[in-house]
């Protein structure tokens, strides 16, 4: 690849590892051996020693040592570091060389094999004449070695074999081939490690041992290899820390070297690695600030030492390079684990290099003129041995002095290297580091730079004549530049955009852009306005545009052509362009006038139109479609021949437009969802600019919202109507279409409150205000829907007043036909409501009808309706109480059984409405009426507010009833009506069940017959019955105790027997002596054979007072004669 | 001195932006918008912590190659950022601190202004005045 002059070499950036060279090895027809190395190799994880291994012949030739020098003092060092150099050490000269030789200590021909072994090591050694590097001797053995110290024929041989071979004893290994051979392997090159080791300590030592012959005038490259190579095999030795430390000295060192131009390039390279090296170990001792500070010391030293200003691209080049390996380093340690933060990544770097790649284009396009041939021969040729020392000039190599040997080969050489820069595809360097870059603000959360990048990276492409990607990647993020109103920077990207488009002949994109340049977000000067408008009236009458101001003469001439083609297709000339992301420069804000019609009025709406352009633009068409695409055709605004639709720059222009809504619509929004400005004419090209909806850019949000924000304006607005102010024009993008209004009067006549279960009626006039006659009018009445869901089990709508409906009416009477109104016609309807359950109810009457009418000369039938809702409250129309009382009026808590008692019933009246009570009755269960005839004594009985009617039932509960405690009695019926309403209307019956009784037994029953009076000095006969109520004769004791009121005769004292089921009569004949009411006197019976009965019990059964009357007087008594 | 001063909306858009006439205008408005990530993300970081209790100088936003920018964000979220050369390493911390409040001060005084429709881009005299002010002087 181009450029790679300035790619870091690779065993600058791979991890230096102690190299380890296996000999005797047979790794492609011994299986052992294969073995063997594959277990040295394979799978090699990070917990295994830094080794790399590598498998040579027993005869290798290793790089020959050059002899050591024993004096510098007349040495002139030709460069700072041999290119070969780092590749020497880490690939051909190794710290051990390992001889594998199959041996058993039993072996048959152990003698012969000893010295073949020995041998091999003498060729080895040979060979790595004069260098330190180890040899150690692995011997592959077939049999497991007993434990040291215990075969002594082996300690014996491998002693022997020591020394024949001049090895240490540390230098020996066996290797059984048995089952652990990779336990044993790891063994070994833990072994081989420390050999490695100890080989770099003595290389260090030695490289250490140069310094004291060396001078600071003429060694000073000498200094800075010496310290380079002392960190490099720290590096090998796997001691970083050191390794860091030397790296960081020949750092310095480097700097301090005479620089003039002609060792520049060379200085720079060697600054350029070490500080690689240096920023890579910091990473790796996750140093990340350490790293990142010796990359900024690095680039400022460096920034400004710019060499020969006629290869000044070179620097940029170079410099391009530090910061995309700093990137790649950086980025590196992070997928190890380093966290990095948004203001400091990689990204950043990335995007430095970019930009001094740039910059090498800038100076390269402008150091590099074409048409200078490439020199011959060519000073960049090295005979295809490449460069001796990093960083040198081909044609000059090893050469030190400051000025240039030969000026004319100064020349050429330059010469030759600016004709290659001019080869080297730097647009596609730009964007490779560009991306990279992207990447990287992509994942630390910046948008806005990542757009940016992208930017460059679209002009980059277009730079590169890669305007399909270019235009892409502009696309892509305009759209962002738009919504955070960076219009400036819109612009800009536009203007690149719209060169892209021109230069492709890409005739919608070339649109697009010119429409967005011309509208108001554009920045653009008036008059390159006015020249983009040219060009897009020329695109719309099939010309060629003229060609965007710099762009590359060349690509314009094969745009033009392009033009030219596309000009001459026929068809395809149409375009249509959906604006609404954008902002173009005809704004379009439609309204419709109301949010809402009646279906009997013509819809309204306008649509408003402005052009920021310089120069007016006319048009051909305007459309707007609607939701319901039948109503389109009255929203068009064509061309007429006559008069040309134009926008002026700066004026709004408003167009209006009505049309009739079908009865179909109603209750249906009408929405708008598109207006389309037709551009352009039939002759030439036609483009529809088309918005979404009822207009409005990417811009006109943020502006309608700053124009209400503006308290400028609400003072102003209203003398200064005639003048539309545009950004506070709001857009109504639908609107409902409603049913007309209905011109009939709906009233509803009744008296609240409701009563429970009565038939209440409501009386509906319904009267027609129309001018046409109202048809198929229907009525929907009952209750309201979306209640309570208990009221509407517990309401009954119906229209027949008759009778009491049952439960099978419905809640809601549905469309009713009511036949046809005429004009100023008047009807009535009654409806009958049952409220089962108290409580407010809302009612609906809706009353629909339809009526023809015309609209704008068009025939419509028109739906009405008119909705009356009314609330009524359902109260109770009277309390009934009940309760049993004894004959005495006294309250009963339980019945005797075959004692006649009363049944009392309190009708309290609590509605409002006086009440007719028709009629009463009883249906008894096991009790009787006393009376034969039961008549009822509340007829036609009339009840106002509070007002409360009762009646009196005289019973009994027949003798054979079984007492079973409690027994109910029955209902008691009512019958009813509000006495306002006609003789004819129902009858409601209300049920009141009675409540249930305790019944008893009475073992003696006692009455008395007596009169209702007595007169003092009469006789008053008392005949007290006594029965026996039982199975058993009873004895009874009777007395009557003296009086003050009465004299008596009777027996006073007395007992008797009375025979089940039969009754004994007492007469007594009082004769009272006192006028008022009396008390009787006392009579105590008591029943020796049955003591628990008390006289108490009976006593309730016995009158206990009677009223005796004065004298009377005889007629011909004096005083009435006086009288 | 500053190379490039400009005031952003709470919405990001530009209210007033102004850099020396020698240089690129264009790369200037890119230095300004691509700082907004930055000052973005410190608004939110602080968001978190306390929210009352906020700093409105933001500080070294991010350093490029060749300028310094700094910013800081009113109470109502304006963002102001201030662009310095980077080989101008007198400037201190305190000094462009004094040139915000200095700025927000004047900003203060044009939202002042009853004429000014808050939301619009600054066209006031005295605001121009302050920040030629701080401007690197061009001859």
């Amino acid at each position: 690849m181009a450029g790679s002059q300035w790619e870091l070499p690779p065993e600058l950036c791979c991890r230096p590892m102690a190299f380890v060279a296996l000999t005797g090895l047979d790794v492609v027809y011994n299986a052992v051996h294969r073995a063997i190395w594959d277990a040295f190799c394979a799978n090699r994880r990070a917990d295994r020693v830094p080794i790399s291994f590598k498998v040579l012949p027993g005869d290798h030739e290793y790089p020959k040592c050059r002899t050591k020098r024993t004096s510098y003092e007349w040495y002139i060092p030709k460069g700072i570091l041999k290119t070969g150099w780092m590749n020497k050490h880490l690939n051909l000269v190794p710290a051990l060389v390992v001889l594998f030789y199959e041996l058993d200590w039993d072996d048959p021909q152990w003698k012969e094999k000893q010295s073949e072994c020995a041998t091999k090591v003498e060729i080895v050694r040979t060979s790595l004449q004069g260098r330190n590097t180890k040899v150690a001797v692995v011997l592959i053995q077939k049999k497991t070695p007993l434990p040291p110290g215990e075969d002594l024929v082996a300690s014996e041989r491998a002693q022997a074999l020591c020394h024949s071979c001049d090895l240490s004893g540390k230098s020996l290994f066996v290797l059984p081939h048995t089952d652990h051979l990779v336990g044993y392997i790891i063994r070994l090159e833990n072994a081989f490690y420390e050999h490695a080791q100890t080989y770099y300590y003595t290389e260090i030592r030695r490289v250490k041992s140069h310094k004291e012959f060396l001078n600071k005038t003429t060694h000073q490259l000498l200094f800075v290899r010496h310290q380079f190579k002392i960190a490099f095999f720290s590096e090998l030795k796997q001691d970083t820390q050191n390794a860091l430390k030397y790296y960081r000295t020949a750092y310095s060192l480097v700097h301090e070297l005479r620089a003039h131009e002609t060792n520049m390039l060379e200085i720079k390279t060697m600054a350029g690695f070490i500080n690689y090296k240096i920023c890579r170990l910091c990473f790796q001792h996750n140093t990340p600030l350490d790293a990142i500070a010796q990359f900024r010391k690095h680039i400022d030293l460096c920034k400004k030492k710019i060499g020969s200003a006629e290869l000044a691209f070179e620097h940029s080049a170079w410099m391009s390079k530090q910061f995309q390996s700093f990137g790649e380093l950086f980025d590196e340690a992070i997928k190890l684990g380093l966290t990095a933060i948004q203001t400091q990544n990689p990204g950043f770097y990335y995007q430095q290099a970019a930009c001094y790649s740039q910059d090498r284009k800038q100076l390269a396009l402008q150091l590099c003129q074409a048409g200078a041939s490439y020199p011959s021969p060519d000073p960049l040729d090295t005979q295809g041995a490449g460069l001796d020392f990093y960083g040198q000039r081909p044609w000059r190599q090893g050469q030190q002095s400051i000025d240039p040997p030969d000026a004319e080969k100064e020349k050429t050489g330059i010469l030759a290297l600016q004709i290659k820069e001019r080869d080297v595809p730097h647009s596609e360097l730009i964007i490779a580091l560009l991306s990279n870059a992207v990447a990287q603000f992509k994942k630390y959360k910046c948008p806005r730079m990542k757009s940016h990048l992208m930017v460059q990276m679209g002009e980059e492409y277009y730079h590169a004549k890669d305007y399909t990607k270019a235009l892409k990647l502009l696309d892509y993020v305009m759209c962002d530049y738009r919504t955070e109103r960076w219009w400036g920077l819109l612009t800009a990207i536009l203007t690149t955009a719209l060169r892209c488009a021109y230069l492709m002949a890409s005739i919608k994109d070339y649109v697009i852009y010119c429409m967005e340049l011309l509208g108001r977000a554009s920045t653009l000067k008036e008059e390159q306005k006015s020249r983009i408008e040219k060009n897009l009236i020329k695109v719309l009458t099939n010309e060629v545009p003229d060609a965007e101001p710099e762009c590359d003469p060349s690509s314009v001439s094969a745009a033009r052509s392009l033009w030219n083609d596309r000009m001459a297709l026929a068809g395809s000339n149409e375009l249509t362009i959906e604006v609404q992301d954008y902002i173009p420069f005809i704004q379009c804000k439609a309204k419709f006038q109301s949010p809402s019609f009646h279906v009997d009025q013509p819809v309204q709406l306008q649509v408003f139109l402005r052009a920021d352009c310089p120069h007016p633009v006319s048009f051909g068409k305007l459309a707007v479609s609607l939701s319901n695409q039948e109503y389109n055709q009255w929203c068009v605004a064509e061309w007429s021949g006559q008069e040309a639709m134009s926008l002026l720059p700066g004026k709004t222009t408003c167009y209006n437009f009505s049309f009739v809504a079908k009865t179909e619509d109603v209750g249906k929004k009408i929405e708008m969802t598109g207006i389309e400005v037709m551009l352009g004419g039939d002759s030439g090209r036609c483009v529809f600019v088309s918005w979404r909806g009822a207009g409005g850019d990417a811009a006109s949000a943020h502006e309608a919202l700053q124009a209400s924000r503006c308290s400028r304006r609400w003072g102003r607005n209203i003398e200064a109507r005639q003048e539309l102010d545009w950004d506070s024009l709001t857009m109504q993008h639908s609107t409902m279409i409603i049913s007309r209004v209905p011109k009939i009067s709906v009233q509803l006549s009744h008296q609240p409150p409701a009563l429970t279960n009565e038939m209440y009626c409501i009386k509906l006039t319904v009267q027609s205000q129309e001018e046409a006659m109202a048809k198929d009018v229907k009525l929907t009445a009952g209750l309201k829907p979306g209640q309570d869901a208990n009221l509407g089990q517990t309401t009954h709508v119906t229209l027949d007043g008759s009778k009491v409906c049952d439960d099978s009416a419905p809640s809601l009477l549905p469309d009713v036909p009511l036949g046809e109104l005429k004009p100023g016609e008047k009807l009535e309807k009654c409806v009958y409501v049952k409220c089962v359950s108290t409580g407010p109810r809302v009612f609906l009457f809706h009353v629909a009808y339809s009526i023809d009418t015309t609209v704008e000369g068009r025939q419509i039938m028109c739906k009405c309706h008119k909705d009356e809702t009314v609330t009524i409250e359902t109260l109770v129309p009277f309390e009934v109480s009940v309760k049993f009382v004894s004959t005495k009026f006294e309250p009963l808590d339980r019945v005797s059984v075959d004692i006649p008692f009363l049944l009392m019933t309190d009708i309290l009246s609590s509605s409002p409405w006086p009440l007719l009570l028709t009629s009463s009755s009883l249906q008894l269960l096991t009790v009787t009426s006393n009376t034969p005839q039961l008549q009822s004594q509340l007829q036609e009985v009339v009840l106002q507010t509070g007002e409360c009617a009762s009646e009196c039932f005289c019973l009994r509960c027949p003798p054979q009833t079984n007492i079973n405690n409690t027994v109910a009695t029955g209902q008691y019926l009512l019958s009813w009506r509000r006495n306002s309403s006609s003789p004819d209307s129902p009858l409601i019956q209300t049920i009141v069940s009675l409540p249930h009784v305790v019944l008893e037994m009475v073992p003696l029953y006692i009455h008395a017959d007596l009169p209702s009076f007595g007169r003092v000095r009469e006789s008053l006969p008392v005949r007290y019955h006594i029965e026996n109520r039982t199975a058993l004769v009873q004895e009874v004791e009777m007395a009557v105790e003296p009086s003050d009121a009465f004299m008596f005769s009777g027996l006073k004292q007395v007992r008797l027997r009375i025979l089940p089921s039969s009754e004994q009569e007492m007469l007594y004949n009082y004769y009272p002596l006192m006028a008022g009411y009396q008390t009787l006197p006392q009579l105590n019976i008591s029943l020796p054979r049955c003591p628990t009965f008390s006289t108490q019990a009976l006593k309730r059964f016995l009158p206990q007072r009677i009223f005796v009357k004065p004298q009377g007087r005889q007629l011909d008594d004096a005083s009435i004669a006086a009288a | 001195m500053a190379v490039c001063i400009a005031v952003i909306a709470k919405e990001n858009y530009p209210l007033y932006i102004r850099s020396v006439p020698t240089q690129n205008e264009l790369k200037f408005h890119y230095t300004v918008h691509t700082s907004l990530d930055v000052v973005e993300e410190k608004i939110s970081a602080v968001g978190k912590a306390l929210g009352d209790q906020r700093e409105l100088y933001l500080g070294l936003l991010y350093p490029t190659e060749d300028y310094k920018v700094y910013g800081y964000v009113t109470n109502s979220k304006v963002k102001f950022v201030i662009v310095v050369d980077s080989s101008n390493t007198s400037l201190r911390d305190n000094e462009i601190r004094s040139m915000f409040r200095k700025l927000h001060n004047s900003f203060t005084d044009v939202m002042c202004n009853p004429f000014h429709n808050p939301g619009d881009t600054i066209q006031s005299k005295a605001f121009d005045g302050i920040v030629s002010g701080m401007m690197v002087q061009t001859a």
